[in-house]
């Protein structure tokens, strides 16, 4: 599985990636599923509508603007710095000119990122529940289909550290089948930002004692979503194997089981160590736990055997819930989707551990060099980018919407209408 | 504070570029590069820090 590697892309390799990426939309939806019941029931209108919103708003900037910047081809935008090429940037055409005449493969990779860029533009709006403006995620949205991610899918997939290998013998490059770096850690660092900007949710650090507990209003709609997003999750990673690991179809299997024994691996840990520590399991720790082991086999799926997707989704298992606790209690990190840790930090730790278990000498140094770029320049470029935008586009409502509720203030209306509603006990 | 620990976070990546420049060994391109994250994580530590403040200051 060496990517980039020049081999042929068979007919039945693309009707087989087509289907995936048709199913792959489900880890979106199961993704939308677990941001609504992790959020108040008083903004579940406006959290699921604003998925399609940021959603909508991100495919669309992607596929004018982005696409151009994230394709790879051979009039790529290179830098010659030390004796070797650095290929930066895509140099394709806007507005999607072209896409009808493109080659079968570069089509099926157009379609792989604009799901993939839906999914980074969902992981924010996650973060912001109960206090980010819809127009501010669909900014957010933009921002990120726009420009930041088409540069982070392009050094992933075909640009510079894609190229790792050829040019400075670093295994294959940065290998990343499933778009941990790309999608999840961007999502979970674009997600700390937009927390760091909109700032916490009104009552959640009060004056003295701890941070008041704001429990996700439907859990069933967390534990489904989570059920939802496993098939979406095999289709992505198996589809990202074909297209950016060039694996055969018949490697497929493994991916999947690899996949699988992420997640149900991080939940089992999850479970035995919210058990251990709260006296009885957490079930929305434990979807947390799930989609971290999910989002380390972003990563880890493709090149690494089954036993050590067992130990990596373990290990995210373990420290997901202790993270997603600290975050709160310790660093005054309001994210109600726990997406900093479900994403940003076990995407982080899938692709280290893709590296260190992966059978090619010096994947592990290529895996850094990736992680390396991903939090030393994506997180300060997103953080000034959505300053800037906070100055056009407020992100955070202000104190009124907030204590009514983003359904009523921002689309006049609850989703649970018949709900009779209680007075809020978490201001003091 | 914040901004300072995010105008640190880049050099750690020029860091890393340059280690994969600069040294064609593996060991000591592998070293440098965790040099570079190591960095990048002070950087993160002081913008988390620079957040902390500016919270217990607004409460």
């Amino acid at each position: 599985m060496t990517p980039l590697a020049p081999v042929p892309y068979p007919e039945t390799s693309f009707a087989l990636t087509l289907v995936l990426l048709l199913l792959a939309p489900m880890a979106i939806a199961g993704l939308a599923l677990v941001n609504v019941g992790l959020g108040r029931s008083r903004s579940a209108m406006q959290s699921a509508l604003g998925t399609l919103v940021v959603i909508s708003t991100a495919v669309i900037a992607f596929v004018l603007a982005g696409w151009a910047i994230a394709s790879g081809g051979d009039k790529d935008l290179v830098l010659h710095a030390a004796g070797k090429a650095w290929d930066w940037a895509g140099a394709g055409r806007l507005f999607g000119a072209g896409l009808a005449s493109a080659p079968a493969r570069d089509q099926l990779m157009l379609l792989f990122e604009v799901l993939s860029v839906a999914m980074v533009a969902m992981i924010p709006w996650g973060s912001g529940a109960d206090r980010l403006r819809l127009p501010a995620g669909a900014g957010i949205a933009a921002v990120l289909g726009a420009a930041v991610f088409p540069l982070a899918a392009h050094w992933a997939w075909s640009g510079w550290l894609a190229q790792l290998g050829t040019n400075f013998s670093m295994a294959g490059g940065f290998a990343d089948g499933g778009g941990a770096g790309p999608i999840h850690m961007l999502g979970g660092l674009a997600a700390l930002a937009v927390i760091w900007i909109a700032g916490p949710r009104k009552g959640k650090f009060p004056r003295e004692g701890l941070s008041t507990a704001m429990p996700g209003h439907n859990v069933v709609y967390v534990l489904f979503g989570s059920l939802v997003a496993l098939v979406g999750w095999l289709a992505w990673n198996m589809a990202g194997a074909l297209l950016w690991l060039n694996a055969a179809p018949s490697k497929l299997v493994v991916v999947a089981i690899n996949t699988v024994l992420a997640a149900t691996a991080a939940l089992v840990a999850t479970f035995s160590v919210t058990r251990v520590r709260f006296g009885k399991p957490d079930a929305s720790l434990c979807a947390n736990g799930w989609l971290a082991g999910l989002v380390t086999s972003s990563a880890c799926a493709g090149v690494v055997p089954p036993l050590a997707a067992l130990f990596v989704g373990l290990v995210a298992g373990i420290v997901t819930p202790l993270m997603v606790e600290s975050f709160e209690l310790v660093l005054s990190i309001d994210d109600p989707s726990g997406a900093v840790s479900v994403h940003g930090a076990a995407g982080l730790w899938g692709l280290i551990a893709a590296g260190v278990f992966a059978p090619a000498a010096g994947q592990a140094a290529a895996q850094l060099v990736g992680v390396s770029t991903l939090l030393g320049l994506m997180l300060p470029v997103v953080y000034g980018l959505f300053w800037l935008l906070d100055w056009v586009i407020a992100f955070r409502v202000d104190a009124d919407g907030e204590r009514l509720g983003m359904d009523l203030h921002e689309l006049g209306g609850n989703a649970y209408p018949e709900f009779v509603v209680h007075r809020d006990e978490s201001y003091r | 504070m914040k901004y300072a620990g995010l105008l640190v976070m880049p050099a750690g990546f020029f860091l890393t570029v340059a280690a994969i420049v600069l040294f064609p060994g593996a060991a000591q391109r592998t070293a440098f590069v965790l040099c570079g994250l190591a960095v990048e994580a002070m950087g993160l530590g002081v913008a988390v820090r620079g957040h902390m403040q500016l919270r217990s200051e607004n409460r």
